[in-house]
C-alpha cells in the first residue's frame, strides 16, 4: 500500500492542484472573458502565449522559471529585500510554476465557453436593467458554466500529472515539493515497483474518474440544450 | 382590459404630445445609416424597408445596443445620446424583442420574465410580472425550460418579460420573422392586443407592408439607410410619392367603429367618417373600434350612385390625385370623407368616365377585411 511518504506526497500533489486551479480560475476568468470580447487587433499574440505550455518542454519552462525564482533571480532580491526568500524549491514556487503551466488548460474552455454565448444574451440582458457586472454573474458564467467545469477538471488533473517543471524548481523535497509523479519516479529509480505501482494507479483512476465526470456532464448539457 | 385604467400605466414618462427625436449618422462599412426623425411617442411606429436598409440598426442605435459617435436621442425630455452624453442600454427605460426570442436558457420562463423586474426600482414599475404574463398568456407555461417550447411560445415568452420592466418605450425588431406560419398565427393577435392595450410608444422594425397594416399607427419608410418617407399609415399607404401605393396589393386603411348589428341578415355595420362599411356579422361590441383594409384592385369607380348592384359599400367620394401605372392601368387617389382610399383602374375606363382630380365620384368596393 502506500507508504507515509507516499500519502504526503499524495497530499501535496492534491493540495498544489487544487490552490493552483482556484488560482487559474481566478486570473483566467477575467482574461478568458475579455479575450473572447476585445476586438484587439494583438489579441493573437496573448492567445498563443497562453498556448504556450502546450507545446513546450515542460523542462524549457522550468528552467526559465528556475532562472527567475532562483536564488539569482530578479525576483529573489526583491522577495529577500520584503524578508522572504528564493520561491525555487518552495510549494509557493510550485504553484507559480503549475499556474503558468496549466494556464491553457483553463484559459481556453472558458474563452470557447464565453464565445459561444455570443453577444445576443448580454444584449438582451442590458435591455432588462442589467449592469455589465450583473449580466456576466448573472448570464454569461451560468451559460458558461460546463466550460467552467471543464476548465476546473482539466486544470486540476493536468497539474496532478505535472513532472517537468516540478522537477525544475521545486526538486524533489518530501513533505515540502515531493508530489506524487516525482515520488513514482524515485520508486522506479530506486526498484520500488509495488509503490510505483499503487502511486500510479492512484492517479491514473482519479484523473480518469475526473475525466469521465467532465465529459459525462457536458454530453448531459449538450443533451438538455439539444 | 384596459392597462391604462387599473394601472395608471404609461402617460407618466412620454406624454402623447410629446416626441421622439432621433439624429444619426453611422457608418458600417459600405453601408451608410442618415436619419433624422422626430416621432410621435405614442402608437405603434413602424420601420419598413427591405432587408438591409438599416431598420434593425437604427432600432439598435436607438436602444443603445450599437454605439453611433455624433449621434441625438431624446423621447420625451430625457436626452438618451447627445454630444456630451451617452446613458447605456441598461440605463434606457425601454423594453426590446429581438428577432429570435433570445431567451436565457439557463432560466426557466418565470425567471426570464421576472429578471428584469427585479432590476427595476420598485417605484418605477407600472406594469405588473402578472399583467405581462396574462396579456401574452404564458401562464401555463412559467416552470418549463426555454428548450422545451414552440418557437411561438418562446416569442411570447420574450415579448412578456420585455413588457415586464415597464419600460417607457418598446422596440420590436421583426418578432415574426423567424417563426414559422403557425407561429405567426400565434403571436400577431397578442400584438394586436399589445397595440390595443399598451399606452407606451412602440416602434416596430418589419418587413412586410401586411404587418405593418395591421399594427402600425405611424410608419418610417426607409430605404438604404435614409429616411423615405414618415407619417401617419393611411396617409404613407396612399402616397403617390413613395412606392407602397404602386404596389400591386396597394391598399388605403381605414379606422371605423362598430355601429350596429343587423340580426336578420347576419351583417354588422361599420361607421367611418365617409359613411358605413357593410361587412359580415363579427364578434365586437358597438363602440369598438377596427381597422378595415381596402384593397385598391377592389375598388371600382361609377359616376352615378349604382342602385342595380350587388356591391352594398358604396361612397361619395372625390378624386383627389391619379397617378399612371405601367402602360394599362392608373392609379386613382379618392377622398371619401377625408379619408384616403385607393382605386386601381384601367387607363381606358379613366378615359371613358374623364376622371381627373377634382371631381365627383362613387367608389364601389368590392371587399374589405376587417385587421383587428
Amino acid at each position: 500500500m502506500f507508504s507515509e511518504a507516499d500519502l504526503t506526497a499524495l497530499v501535496i500533489t492534491l493540495k498544489l492542484a487544487a490552490v493552483t486551479t482556484l488560482i487559474l480560475l481566478l486570473l483566467g476568468t477575467p482574461l478568458a472573458w475579455w479575450m473572447s470580447r476585445t476586438q484587439w487587433r494583438f489579441k493573437f499574440m496573448l492567445e498563443a502565449l497562453v498556448a504556450l505550455p502546450l507545446v513546450l518542454p515542460p523542462t524549457v519552462l522550468g528552467f526559465y522559471l528556475l532562472l527567475v525564482l532562483g536564488a539569482n533571480g530578479p525576483l529573489a532580491g526583491l522577495l529577500e529585500a520584503l524578508g522572504g526568500r528564493s520561491l525555487a524549491f518552495t510549494f509557493s514556487g510550485l504553484v507559480i510554476g503549475s499556474v503558468i503551466y496549466s494556464m491553457p488548460f483553463v484559459v481556453q474552455p472558458l474563452q470557447n465557453a464565453f464565445e459561444a454565448i455570443g453577444r445576443r444574451p448580454l444584449e438582451v440582458a442590458a435591455t432588462l436593467r442589467a449592469s455589465p457586472i450583473d449580466s456576466f454573474f448573472t448570464v454569461a458564467m451560468p451559460l458558461a458554466r460546463s466550460g467552467f467545469l471543464t476548465a476546473a477538471v482539466l486544470g486540476f488533473a493536468h497539474t496532478l500529472g505535472e513532472f517537468g517543471v516540478v522537477l525544475m524548481i521545486g526538486g524533489n523535497i518530501p513533505g515540502e515539493t515531493q508530489v506524487v509523479s516525482i515520488a513514482i519516479y524515485d520508486h522506479v529509480e530506486g526498484m520500488e515497483y509495488e509503490n510505483a505501482h499503487w502511486l500510479s494507479a492512484g492517479l491514473l483512476m482519479l484523473s480518469f474518474l475526473m475525466l469521465m465526470t467532465v465529459y459525462g456532464i457536458n454530453r448531459r448539457f449538450r443533451l438538455v440544450q439539444a | 382590459m384596459g392597462l391604462t385604467a387599473d394601472s395608471g400605466w404609461c402617460r407618466r414618462e412620454f406624454s402623447s404630445d410629446m416626441t421622439i427625436e432621433a439624429r444619426f449618422q453611422l457608418q458600417k462599412g459600405t453601408f451608410t445609416l442618415d436619419v433624422d426623425l422626430r416621432l410621435p411617442a405614442e402608437g405603434v411606429t413602424s420601420l419598413l424597408g427591405p432587408s438591409g436598409c438599416g431598420k434593425t440598426t437604427l432600432l439598435r442605435v436607438i436602444a443603445g445596443l450599437e454605439k453611433c459617435r455624433n449621434g441625438f436621442l431624446k423621447l420625451g425630455d430625457e436626452v438618451w445620446q447627445d454630444k456630451n452624453q451617452f446613458v447605456p442600454p441598461h440605463q434606457r427605460s425601454l423594453g426590446y424583442v429581438f428577432q429570435e426570442p433570445s431567451l436565457f436558457e439557463h432560466l426557466n420562463v418565470r425567471d426570464n420574465v421576472a429578471y428584469g423586474v427585479k432590476r427595476v426600482p420598485e417605484k418605477e414599475r407600472r406594469f405588473s410580472l402578472d399583467k405581462a404574463i396574462e396579456l401574452t398568456g404564458i401562464g401555463h407555461l412559467l416552470a418549463r425550460k426555454p428548450a422545451t417550447l414552440s418557437g411561438g411560445e418562446r416569442q411570447r415568452v420574450a415579448i412578456a418579460r420585455a413588457l415586464a420592466v415597464s419600460p417607457g418605450i418598446l422596440l420590436m425588431d421583426e418578432p415574426l420573422a423567424a417563426l414559422d406560419p403557425a407561429g405567426r398565427q400565434e403571436i400577431l393577435p397578442t400584438l394586436e392586443s399589445l397595440h390595443d392595450e399598451l399606452d407606451i410608444p412602440v416602434i416596430y422594425v418589419s418587413h412586410s407592408p401586411d404587418e405593418v397594416a395591421r399594427l402600425a399607427d405611424h410608419l418610417v419608410l426607409l430605404e438604404a439607410g435614409r429616411v423615405k418617407g414618415t407619417g401617419a399609415i393611411a396617409e404613407m399607404l396612399t402616397r403617390f410619392d413613395l412606392p407602397l401605393a404602386h404596389s400591386d396589393d396597394a391598399e388605403a386603411l381605414i379606422e371605423a367603429v362598430v355601429a350596429a348589428h343587423d340580426d336578420e341578415y347576419e351583417l354588422t355595420y361599420l361607421d367611418f367618417s365617409g359613411g358605413r362599411f357593410t361587412v359580415a356579422r363579427k364578434t365586437l361590441a358597438v363602440g369598438d373600434s377596427v381597422r378595415l383594409r381596402v384593397v385598391a384592385r377592389d375598388v371600382s369607380l361609377t359616376l352615378q350612385h349604382q342602385s342595380d348592384t350587388s356591391i352594398l359599400n358604396i361612397f361619395p367620394a372625390v378624386i383627389d390625385d391619379i397617378t399612371p401605372l405601367g402602360k394599362t392601368q392608373l392609379t386613382v387617389r379618392l377622398l371619401v370623407g377625408g379619408v384616403p382610399l385607393l382605386s386601381r383602374i384601367t387607363r381606358k375606363s379613366a378615359a371613358l368616365l374623364d376622371l381627373k382630380p377634382g371631381k365627383s365620384i362613387y367608389a364601389q368596393a368590392k371587399s374589405v377585411a376587417l385587421l383587428s
